[in-house]
């Protein structure tokens, strides 16, 4: 074993690792983080492949903006600030989806690339890439914004509906705070805000 | 190693020696520069700071701190003695892992930023290819650190200092990466190296004049420098921690060393970034335009230099660093936070176009000349 395959050892257990506690916790903004943490080692797997351009392009979009948006879209709609548990119902189905994907592209993958032999790895020159996306894969680079373009302006379009027509309205927006854990201040609360008396949950703030 | 990659390209050095490669072990070296790395990113910092301490004080009438060591200069490390006496509070309500990682998370990246970042001939730790795409790869993730911190607060103001801070983020990295592409692309090579050396050879069309980048970018160089300072959360870009509105936004609840964590990472990030402008728009360590150090006339004026000549380079970038820092600094002192819809329209109605403009033109004239 290399030093090589050590480090790959190891940025792909923090990998993993970051993976399964994202479906774990049980607070979303943790997962949120886990993920971020995930992506941020798949970063690392590419480094350890020498695709430096790569892993760069995974910490600027992955982390510096996929795992950000996540986190200020959580921060921005139900803003669980401090601790607060929010589980899916789904955990045997996700698992069982997820174990039998896994079970079968490992198979595939190892099925159609496991008795390749093995080499040492070299990234490319930065400028090899440049030429071979803007030269050679010019056209399909093209297609590609195009369809990045048209979901993008789908999802302006989508998130611009004039009001009422995108279903009901929220009338109460409450921000929870971390007292709030006790659950029967909680479902007194509840109660009061579904009975319509007003109040914005501030009371304990 | 001299490489011409295609007709048309700059040629440029790939992976430049630095001095701090002496001698063949492995591990002098690597102390070396890691030393040298966390030295700048500690007294960066504080010649900064003292440097906003003292011309803020000037600006308004003040004589500034006078009273720690001579002239007040260990102002700033009695500020931080004091902070790390100071007790660790955390909110009880706060989410206290994700609290106490907060200003780890922002300031890491801040550190890894000047890995790659030239400080004179030979004076880096690495010549990265991939050199500015580094950086800015490396200052995209500290966005993150104040989030966590805005959110794991459990605090009303944090939170929404952290999502106007997420918000000015997002929007101000497109044209800061957008400005930085049209550099990349003059230049012909995303090596911080090689970018400085490009502006030493960059003559103006059909005279042998040379230029630094800033005069044929100068609309580059102003959006760069307002989304930098806007990346930095620096006045008049500083809503996230508006004081008049947030009680002092993502960083209300902390306090102590965690506090001073966040203040390094901005004034460090004043330091790197100062340090990306000048590598990218005014020469790096060149002292004038055309005019190469002395001792290294051999190697273009940029490498190889004698002693002089390395350290008239380190100085001539340090002071360049300082300048802008200085104007940083003035301007905070000039003017008035900006209203948080007017931010937002600023970078999404004028700064992205104009840099696409920018990105357009400077690529269009690389092509015809």
């Amino acid at each position: 074993m290399t030093g090589h395959d050590l480090v790959f050892v190891a940025v792909g257990l923090l990998t993993a690792g970051g993976a399964v506690f994202t479906v774990t916790s049980k607070n979303l903004m943790h997962a949120a983080l886990f993920f971020a943490v995930t992506l941020g080692g798949i970063a690392g797997v590419f480094l350890t492949l020498a695709a430096d351009f790569l892993a760069l392009v995974q910490i600027v979009v992955y982390v510096g903006a996929v795992a950000v948006l996540f986190m200020f879209g959580l921060m921005l709609t139900r803003a669980p600030i401090g601790r607060e548990a929010l589980d899916g119902q789904n955990r045997g189905l996700a698992m069982a989806v997820a174990g039998g994907l896994f079970v079968v592209l490992s198979t595939l993958v190892i099925g159609a690339f496991g008795d390749l032999p093995t080499a040492e790895v070299t990234g490319p020159r930065i400028d090899d890439l440049g030429i071979a996306i803007f030269a050679d894969w010019v056209l399909p680079f093209e297609v590609l914004s195009m369809l990045l373009l048209a979901a993008l302006i789908g999802a302006i379009v989508l998130a611009r509906r004039e009001s009422g027509e995108s279903g009901e309205e929220l009338t109460v927006t409450r921000i929870e705070m971390a007292q709030d854990r006790d659950p029967e201040a909680l479902e007194r609360e509840q109660a009061a805000l579904t009975s319509g008396s007003g109040g914005t949950g501030e009371e304990h703030a | 190693m001299m490489l011409l990659v295609t007709s048309g390209v700059a040629p440029y050095l790939a992976q430049a020696e630095s001095i701090l490669d002496v001698g063949d072990t492995f591990i002098v070296p690597l102390l070396l520069k890691l030393a040298f790395v966390l030295g700048i990113f500690f007294v960066g910092p504080l010649v900064a700071g003292y440097l906003e301490h003292k011309a803020m004080g000037r600006m308004q009438h003040r004589r500034g701190p006078v009273e720690a060591g001579p002239f007040g200069t260990l102002q700033l490390v009695a500020d931080g003695i004091k902070f790390i006496q100071k007790e660790d509070l955390i909110p009880s309500a706060a989410d206290k892992w994700v609290f106490a990682m907060a200003p780890g998370v922002a300031l890491v990246p801040a550190m890894l930023a000047l890995l790659v970042i030239p400080f004179g001939p030979g004076v880096f730790a690495l010549d990265l290819e991939l050199g500015l795409f580094y950086v800015l790869a490396a200052s995209s993730v500290s966005v993150l650190g104040v989030l966590m911190g805005g959110w794991s607060s459990a605090n009303k103001f944090s939170l929404f200092g952290g999502l106007r801070a997420g918000g000015q983020l997002i929007a101000y990295e497109l044209p800061l990466i957008l400005a930085a592409i049209a550099v990349a692309v003059q230049a012909g090579t995303l090596s911080l190296v090689g970018i400085v050396e490009a502006q030493a050879e960059f003559m103006l069309f059909g005279t042998g004049i040379n230029l630094w980048y800033v005069i044929p970018q100068l609309l580059g160089f102003g959006i760069f420098f307002v989304a930098a300072l806007a990346e930095l959360s620096r006045p008049p870009f500083d809503m996230p921690i508006g004081d008049s509105e947030l009680v002092f936004g993502y960083m209300t609840e902390y306090s102590g060393i965690k506090y001073a964590m966040y203040m390094l990472t901005e004034y460090a990030g004043m330091v790197t970034m100062s340090a990306l402008m000048v590598v990218l728009y005014l020469g790096g360590w060149q002292l004038l335009p055309g005019v190469p150090l002395p001792g290294c006339e051999a190697a273009g004026g940029l490498f190889d230099c004698g002693v002089t000549g390395t350290l008239l380079g380190v100085g001539v970038m340090l002071g360049k660093i300082l300048l802008l820092v200085f104007v940083m600094v003035w301007l905070r002192v000039a003017y008035p936070r900006l209203r948080e819809d007017q931010l937002q329209r600023i970078a999404w109605l004028v700064m992205v176009p104009l840099a696409l403009l920018n990105l357009a033109l400077v690529t269009i004239a690389k092509v015809v000349y």
